[in-house]
């Protein structure tokens, strides 16, 4: 029998072999730490991270790489994503660190299925074919399942994913399905198969496709959390542990931005017209749903699961726009999402101690009292989120609008703006809090030094770059272009 | 003057950079540094302004002291500066203000004397920065970003519905900015820049004007405030500190009708023109219903608040009225003496208004109410205030040989050429605004003693006096002798009459 197995070029996947690798050796290291030695296992974990983000930005090349028979490409985009992916996990260990020690959490499983989420979205990122797709999306799904079921002998946290697993799984299902259809129709997995498959698609097949392309869209929906698919959110995001909030809140964003930007526009790219309508009526939905249904909210966590439900529907205009430009200002939303997102969680955390969880809106009262400084970085966030300049968030949204005024679609612009409008009246509710209320809770913040300076860095970065955001947006277009 | 000096980025910066440094100095015993540092800086701002007046060229329209940088290149956004005859005058109207309301602080307030002081020269900096951008997006920036200090002043140091008074302002004034900044993209998209002095050269249909001039009104009205849309004004107004209240009046409201003058009428000509009878009328119900309305208040900042909202009805009105003008008489120079009148009005109003909010503060640092009913003979125990504040309300209510008296003159004046009509119902605030103004202090100064409270009053400290008699200097100064006002304005305000009238279509 001949042997035709060649074997494919495993440099450009190296940052994920590195990655994997790690997962395993921390896995099994951790097994011999004692609990007070635990905190070697969060170094390594940081430790990773580094070393991959070093091998991913040293193996870049400009133009995109394919391996594993094309499923596999590691390109522009993917790599500002990944390296934007370990950033912000590298900055969730940090913030969980006090959290989970207060908490007697503090263990090894964190960080692993940590990595190991990360795996799945650097897979996600760099998927080239259904299949790869798929791969890393229940890779990423399976440890963030049970991230969120970690804090065992709580029953909030384990009531919440179990929601998030068995939606998830039905999501996953249908995604799964309309691969399926589509693998039926084109006869191909490959991504650049797909797309040469429908162009030139006879009609009477169409039909199929439509269906399979709505089904994709649904699994997409789903894991991005745009309205109607957007349920699990609020449960999630209040019922998992806060550490484990910040990681599902902010990094995965990105790797789904990837996922509907390989899938979508490059795989079903020929069929924009019609998925354009479709995302138009999520995006205006989730930008309807999440502003008005977060002015209602008590909990800061679920009013954050509403508002980043809202910044879904934005990121969708960029996506919908179609354009080179709606793109990058997809990519450059949902980094700077990211970004607020890890700052506004990490500021739970900062006010949270044992035994107590500063997860009520009115937790914020006062803070301005207590510490102006951290009031002062919160007061960036809010007002980033609700898109006031110079802060960042102002700009991720500028972009986006852009793209869509652009394509033509002014009147979506201004429905946008409309419910931005509506969205400003929660974010300025904490700043109210925080500033114009007497403070109940006197008790200093005791947080290490670490994550507060890291938690400074991140609020001051929302402000400076949005001073200077040039750098960011031009990396954003490069990766796409 | 060097050229080379980058005035206009120092006067913007100096101040944001006074007010971080303030914040250094945040403990409670810092209190006296925090004051010093901010006085400092307000004052070196004003004094930076000063060459942007002494070395500017009268003759030309052109943008001067020009800067110009790259600042996102990815939407061909820069950072682009530079003043002509309309901002030069608001920027020292602004560093000048901003240095009085410093020192109005001075011991008014208790908490936290560290943030008021920065947030005000925050303010400052942005604030010159929405008069001196000439990259729309830049300006977009200054316009919104400067809301965040001032939600925070009506929050923190405002008195007793606060909150409300606060939210409703910035709500407000977003909703209005946000259709702005669609319609700024939406020229992009068409144009490809996003420099304001693109923007007026761009061609746009008769349906692209109209939309874009009315996005434009909801974010200029709103901030004017024009009727219907003024209801923000009495509460911001009645809630803010002092300090507060002076410069909204002062510069904030100065900056919906800059707009106008800047985006609206240069960038959609044809629909202005179109569309002057809305502005017209809008202008005169500000005029004339509004003053009614000041009549009945009963709480003094209330009724400035409402005066403040009539008197930029005539600047609105100046701005508008020269389309038919033009139309009747043909005379450049009359629409342009409208639209200078409007200008002066701007500039005398932040004065006057100011000076209005100033000695109101006074009075209520002493008495803690607002009420004209729990004043009476206050002359009797304040001689020297009471002879500032009969001043400063017959300025007011356009005393001739003060600065309210020029503006409203030049736009009555002008309003003749135009409409019998027009002018008779701007005219009629002559009647009005001395009514209500008159009135007010007729039964706040004089009289007799009205109770015990009055009785123990005591004059003007040598802070209090020196602020308000540098105001009552400017505004005599502006009546008497408007020409280096005037002087400075002609030629860019020809300039505008000229771009305001030529068709884009």
């Amino acid at each position: 029998m001949p042997n035709n197995f060649q074997m494919p070029d495993l440099m450009p996947a190296l940052p994920e072999i590195f990655l994997l690798t790690m997962a395993c050796v921390i896995l099994l290291a951790d097994l011999f730490f004692r609990d007070e030695n635990r905190v070697f296992t969060y170094l390594l974990s940081l430790a990773t991270l580094a070393i991959t983000a070093a091998l991913t930005v040293t193996m870049h090349s400009d133009v995109p790489v394919y391996t594993f028979d094309g499923s596999f490409v590691s390109d522009t985009m993917g790599d500002v994503l990944k390296v934007f992916v370990y950033l912000v996990t590298a900055v969730v260990f940090i913030y969980s660190r006090d959290y989970l020690l207060n908490r007697n959490i503090f263990k090894g499983e964190y960080f692993v299925l940590g990595l190991f989420a990360v795996l799945g979205m650097m897979v996600l990122i760099s998927a080239h074919s259904l299949l790869t797709i798929y791969l890393g999306l229940e890779l990423l799904s399976l440890a963030l399942y049970a991230m969120v079921a970690f804090h065992r002998d709580n029953s909030d946290a384990t009531e919440a994913a179990m929601k998030y697993f068995v939606l998830g799984a039905l999501a996953s299902g249908m995604l799964l399905y309309g691969m399926s259809l589509l693998y039926g129709i084109t006869g191909t997995l490959d991504i650049g198969g797909v797309q040469g498959a429908v162009a030139d698609l006879e009609d009477s097949k169409k039909l199929v496709l439509g269906l399979g392309l709505v089904m994709v869209i649904v699994g997409m929906a789903f894991k991005l959390g745009a309205v109607p698919f957007h349920m699990w959110i609020p449960d999630v995001y209040h019922g998992a542990p806060t550490a484990v909030t910040l990681f599902i809140g902010t990094a995965p964003k990105m790797a789904a931005f990837a996922m509907v930007m390989r899938l979508l526009v490059e795989g079903l790219g020929d069929m924009h017209a019609q998925w354009q309508d479709i995302l138009i009526i999520m995006a205006v939905l989730s930008m309807a749903v999440g502003n008005i249904i977060a002015i209602a909210q008590g909990n800061i966590k679920r009013m954050l699961a509403y508002s980043t439900i809202s910044h879904v529907g934005f990121l969708l205009l960029g996506i919908l726009a179609g354009t080179q430009a709606g793109y990058s200002g997809a990519m450059f939303y949902a980094i700077v999402y990211a970004l607020m997102g890890m700052g506004g969680f990490g500021m739970i955390i900062l006010l949270s101690r044992a035994g107590f969880e500063a997860d009520k809106l009115d937790d914020f009262k006062g803070l301005n009292e207590r510490s102006p400084w951290f009031a002062f970085i919160m007061m960036i966030l809010m007002f980033s989120m609700a898109g006031v300049p110079p802060a960042l968030g102002f700009y991720a949204k500028f972009a986006v609008l852009q793209a869509v005024v652009d394509s033509g679609l002014t009147w979506l612009a201004v429905v946008a703006v409309i419910f931005s409008i509506i969205g400003a009246f929660y974010y300025l509710r904490i700043v109210k809090l925080m500033y114009f209320d007497k403070a109940e809770d006197s008790l200093p913040l005791e947080t290490s030094t670490d994550m507060k300076v890291v938690l400074s860095a991140n609020g001051l970065g929302i402000l400076l770059l949005g001073l200077a955001p040039g750098s960011l947006l031009a990396l954003c277009t490069a990766a796409i272009g | 003057m060097s050229a080379d000096l980058p005035l206009l980025s120092l006067v913007i910066w100096a101040p944001i950079i006074g007010g971080v440094l303030v914040l250094l100095a945040s403990k409670p015993e810092q209190a006296q540094l925090a004051k010093m540092i901010a006085l400092t800086a307000s004052v070196i701002t004003f004094l930076l302004t000063i060459p942007l007046y002494t070395g500017f060229d009268l003759s030309t329209y052109q943008m001067q002291f020009v800067e110009n940088s790259t600042w996102i290149p990815t939407f061909n956004i820069n950072y682009h500066l530079g003043v002509d005859g309309i901002s030069m005058p608001l920027i020292l109207l602004t560093a000048f203000t901003t240095v009085l309301v410093v020192i109005a602080g001075w011991e008014v307030i208790k908490y936290k004397m560290a943030q008021y002081m920065a947030a005000f020269l925050i303010m400052d900096g942005l604030m010159i920065g929405v008069f001196a951008a000439l990259d729309s997006v830049l300006f977009y920036v200054f316009w919104e970003a400067m809301l965040i200090p001032m939600f925070l002043i009506i929050g923190i140091w405002g008195g007793e519905r606060r909150v409300y008074a606060t939210i409703k302002f910035f709500l407000y004034t977003f909703l209005g900015s946000v259709f702005m900044l669609v319609a700024l993209i939406y020229m992009y998209s068409q144009s490809g820049s996003f420099g304001i002095l693109d923007m007026q050269a761009m061609k746009l249909d008769m349906s692209e004007q109209t939309l874009i001039f009315l996005a434009f009104l909801i974010a200029f009205a709103v901030k004017v405030p024009m009727w219907p849309v003024h209801t923000w004004l009495p509460d911001a107004h009645v809630e803010a500190p002092t300090g507060g209240s002076v410069i909204l009046a002062a510069i904030m409201l100065k900056m919906g009708t800059y707009g106008f003058v800047r985006f609206s009428m240069p960038i959609a000509p044809d629909a202005s023109q179109s569309l002057d009878w809305l502005m017209i009328t809008l202008s005169l119900i500000a005029v004339v219903y509004i003053a009614f309305v000041a009549l009945v208040q009963k709480d003094m900042k209330k009724l400035i608040a409402y005066s403040s909202i009539s008197h930029m009805g005539f600047v609105t009105l100046g701005f508008f009225v020269v389309y038919t003008i033009i139309e009747n008489t043909g005379s450049v120079q009359g629409a342009a003496m409208g639209i200078e009148g409007a200008l002066v009005q701007m500039i005398s109003h932040g004065f006057i208004s100011g000076a209005m909010f100033l000695c109101i503060g006074v009075m209520y640092d002493r008495m803690h109410s607002r009420l004209i009913a729990d004043y009476g003979g206050v002359v009797n125990t304040m001689p020297i205030f009471g002879a500032f504040l009969v001043f400063f309300a017959m300025a007011n209510a356009g005393l001739p040989g003060t600065s309210g008296f020029v503006g409203e003159f030049l736009v009555i004046l002008s309003s003749f050429k135009a409409n019998f009509w027009i002018a008779f119902l701007a005219a009629t605030t002559l009647i009005f605004g001395a009514a209500y103004t008159l009135w007010m202090v007729k039964r706040v100064v004089f009289g007799d003693v009205a109770n015990e409270k009055v009785a123990r009053l005591k004059d003007l400290n040598n802070r209090e006096f020196f602020i308000l008699g540098t105001l009552g200097v400017a505004v005599l100064l502006l009546g008497l002798w408007p020409a280096p006002l005037l002087d400075v304005m002609h030629a860019t305000v020809n300039h505008l009459v000229e771009q305001i009238t030529q068709s884009k279509l």
